[in-house]
């Protein structure tokens, strides 16, 4: 395990009420690792805790909110308990994070050479007429016609799928290892997502970046990502290589999510809904989160949560069904593709 | 079958005015000249990226905004023609359910007077019947009786949606438009919401305008789709046929950008470059010809009319 570019083990973030009484157990022993140059992709609803992973990696999480349990191994250095002013270090030069909304992420009183060049001037002591170069040979890697006027002008000038990629270019300033991007595209056009996309890629390659992609998007997943996890009420509920887990699904909260996404290669009348709602984080139910929801339950479910099972190298589910006891007999026992069926 | 609804050269331009004192003004054509049917219990899809003109389409449907040229036609009579009572009764079939429901459910409002307030206003009905209907309408959605004393911020989003719906269906329409019902919701809910949709419209013989980004959806919902470009249609047909094999370029780029839903079906097709022009200055001729690969002089000297393709619209000179 030493040349993983980050590993979470057991890591858990919780959000605390003033008076310590409501608990919201938002990030619950979480276990992943990633390689170097892989990329990563995080699944979950609203409220699954997807956006408070990214925001405890960068230890970037809000007052309420702190690190119950577990370590951050990034390039062999433990992110948990690092004094802030070295954490200042990490942030923006070795693990840069790029946010959904590009309008809220840039200054709009500030010049896009400016906010460009920022970090070159933080990190590496840049001067401010060569961050001013960098930005340019930036905004032009990040293929944005004529860099040169580009430079100048202001957030507004620009539209949304530039905007987006001015925010890319400033999280690829100083060449950072890990790139995490928090639902990069939800605010883009089709075609333009499919542009972001694929720039995300080649920069990727290009720089042998390792990045996470948090989104509630299979498609993007499907399309992008090397490894899967799935997040449900805070916990990870499967893991895996992303083509394995779409091909055979373990956890039934996967499988479910899989047979909920309209295909436009297959005819059905109707598509597996998941019934009901996610828990109550702060209130969560004594067993599995997911057994209230799951088709699949058992009498064991209401009452033990289950512990991640690894089922083959790579690969683990939370989930009694892949026990190794009962593993054997897991296709009889989930009945969720009969349903599926029109 | 003779089509409930019918738009014939439907056009809507906007003027934009430039700068605080008006000045130099030019028209922005959000809808031009595009003609399409509804069939009784069908769906017709929209798709197209931002400024392509469906949400001006929708609320040229709904009423909410005249046309500057064309004719809707409903039930065969045109929409300018029609007197005061038989526009109250087109507003009567035809209702929309919209994207956000935490946007379009007044907080201060109980669920019940939520969803009977359509009828209250239009119709002359008892207390008794209005709560009968209430409760009717709440079990055709899948709520439970008791929701109609709550409110709206006692629900989650998919919950909204359905009392959304509810209101909707109140005045028993013919139509409804669907302005991206499911894309503020999230994953593991719009497939209830979306069987739901289609489940209604079996069991009353509901005509959808399907709007909304999500092509896989809008295949899965729909019967016939349109695509439009900047104000105009430029590929129309049989949703499975037009999904599986576009024939425009611009259909054909709007699909290969769609995502994979498996990883096995990545593609290394080459994205669209470049973005949507602006509509206030569209390119001459064909409105793609600056991003297509297929472009030729003629297409931006003329502009492609559609014609019929192998059972479908397509508008471009590929196709001559």
């Amino acid at each position: 395990m030493a040349n993983k570019l980050l590993s979470l083990e057991n890591l858990s973030a919780h959000y605390v009420s003033q008076q310590g009484t409501r608990v919201v157990r938002a990030v619950d022993e979480v276990t992943l690792s990633l390689d170097a140059g892989e990329t990563l992709g995080i699944v979950g609803e609203s409220g699954s805790g997807k956006s408070t992973l990214a925001l405890t990696i960068l230890r970037l999480l809000p007052k309420a909110a702190r690190i119950v349990g577990g370590r951050i191994m990034f390039e062999g250095e433990d992110l948990v308990d690092k004094p802030e002013a070295e954490m200042r270090r990490v942030r923006g030069k070795r693990i840069a994070m790029i946010l959904q909304d590009p309008m809220a992420s840039l200054n709009p009183l500030f010049t896009i050479g400016d906010q460009v060049g920022e970090p070159l001037r933080v990190h590496e002591g840049a001067s401010r007429s060569s961050a001013w170069q960098r930005a340019i040979d930036l905004i032009k890697s990040v293929r944005i016609a004529s860099p040169q006027t580009r430079v100048a002008q202001f957030p507004h000038e620009m539209s949304g799928g530039m905007r987006q990629r001015i925010v890319g270019a400033i999280g690829m300033s100083c060449e950072p290892r890990l790139l995490i991007a928090d639902e990069p595209t939800t605010s883009l056009d089709l075609t333009i997502q499919a542009q972001y996309l694929d720039l995300l890629r080649e920069l990727q390659r290009a720089h042998g970046l390792a990045l996470i992609f948090i989104t509630h998007n299979l498609g993007i997943v499907a399309k992008m990502c090397d490894q899967l996890a799935v997040m449900y009420a805070g916990r990870v509920v499967e893991q895996g290589p992303v083509s394995r887990v779409f091909s055979r699904p373990l956890h039934p909260y996967t499988k479910a999510l899989l047979g909920s996404i309209p295909r436009m290669t297959e005819e059905r009348e109707q598509l597996t809904a998941i019934d009901g709602q996610p828990p109550d984080l702060a209130n969560l139910p004594a067993g599995c989160s997911f057994a209230a929801r799951c088709p699949a339950a058992f009498a064991r479910c209401q009452v033990e949560a289950p512990p991640a099972f690894t089922v083959e190298p790579g690969r683990s589910a939370r989930c009694w069904l892949v026990a190794p006891a009962v593993h054997a007999s897991i296709d009889q026992t989930i009945p969720l593709s009969r349903s599926a069926a029109s | 079958m003779t089509a409930v609804m019918e738009a014939k050269g439907l056009s809507k331009h906007f003027q934009a005015r430039r700068g605080l004192f008006g000045g130099s003004r030019g028209v922005v054509r959000a809808v031009d000249e595009i003609s399409f049917a509804i069939e009784p219990g069908h769906t017709l899809g929209v798709v197209g990226e931002s400024g392509c003109g469906k949400t001006t389409t929708a609320k040229l449907v709904l009423g909410l905004e005249t046309p500057s040229g064309g004719s809707i036609q409903f039930e065969g009579r045109d929409l300018e023609t029609l007197d005061a009572p038989g526009r109250r009764r087109y507003r009567k079939s035809v209702q929309a359910v919209f994207q956000d429901p935490y946007a379009s459910l007044n907080p201060r409002m109980r669920i019940s007077a939520i969803i009977a307030e359509p009828l209250v206003t239009n119709e002359k009905t008892t207390a008794a019947d209005v709560r009968q209907r209430v409760l009717e309408l709440l079990d055709l959605v899948g709520l439970p009786e008791r929701s109609a004393d709550l409110f709206p911020h006692e629900f989650s989003g998919g919950q909204r949606q359905r009392i959304a719906i509810a209101r909707a269906l109140v005045l028993s329409p013919q139509v409804i438009v669907l302005d991206e019902p499911v894309s503020a919701l999230d994953v593991s809910i719009r497939a209830q919401i979306l069987n739901l949709l289609r489940n209604l419209q079996t069991r009353l013989g509901l005509s959808y305008l399907f709007i909304a980004h999500d092509l896989a959806a809008v295949a899965h919902m729909s019967h016939e789709i349109v695509v439009m470009y900047l104000g105009k249609i430029v590929e129309s047909g049989e949703a499975r046929a037009l999904a599986l094999s576009p024939k425009h370029p611009y259909t054909k780029a709007l699909f290969a950008a769609a995502l994979p839903s498996h990883p096995d079906e990545r593609s290394d097709e080459p994205v669209l470059q470049g973005e949507v022009p602006s509509p206030l200055a569209p390119p001459s001729g064909c409105h793609f010809h600056p991003r297509c690969p297929h472009a030729t002089p003629r297409c931006a000297r003329e502009a492609p009319r559609l014609r019929p393709v192998e059972g479908r619209q397509v508008a471009c000179h590929l196709f001559d």
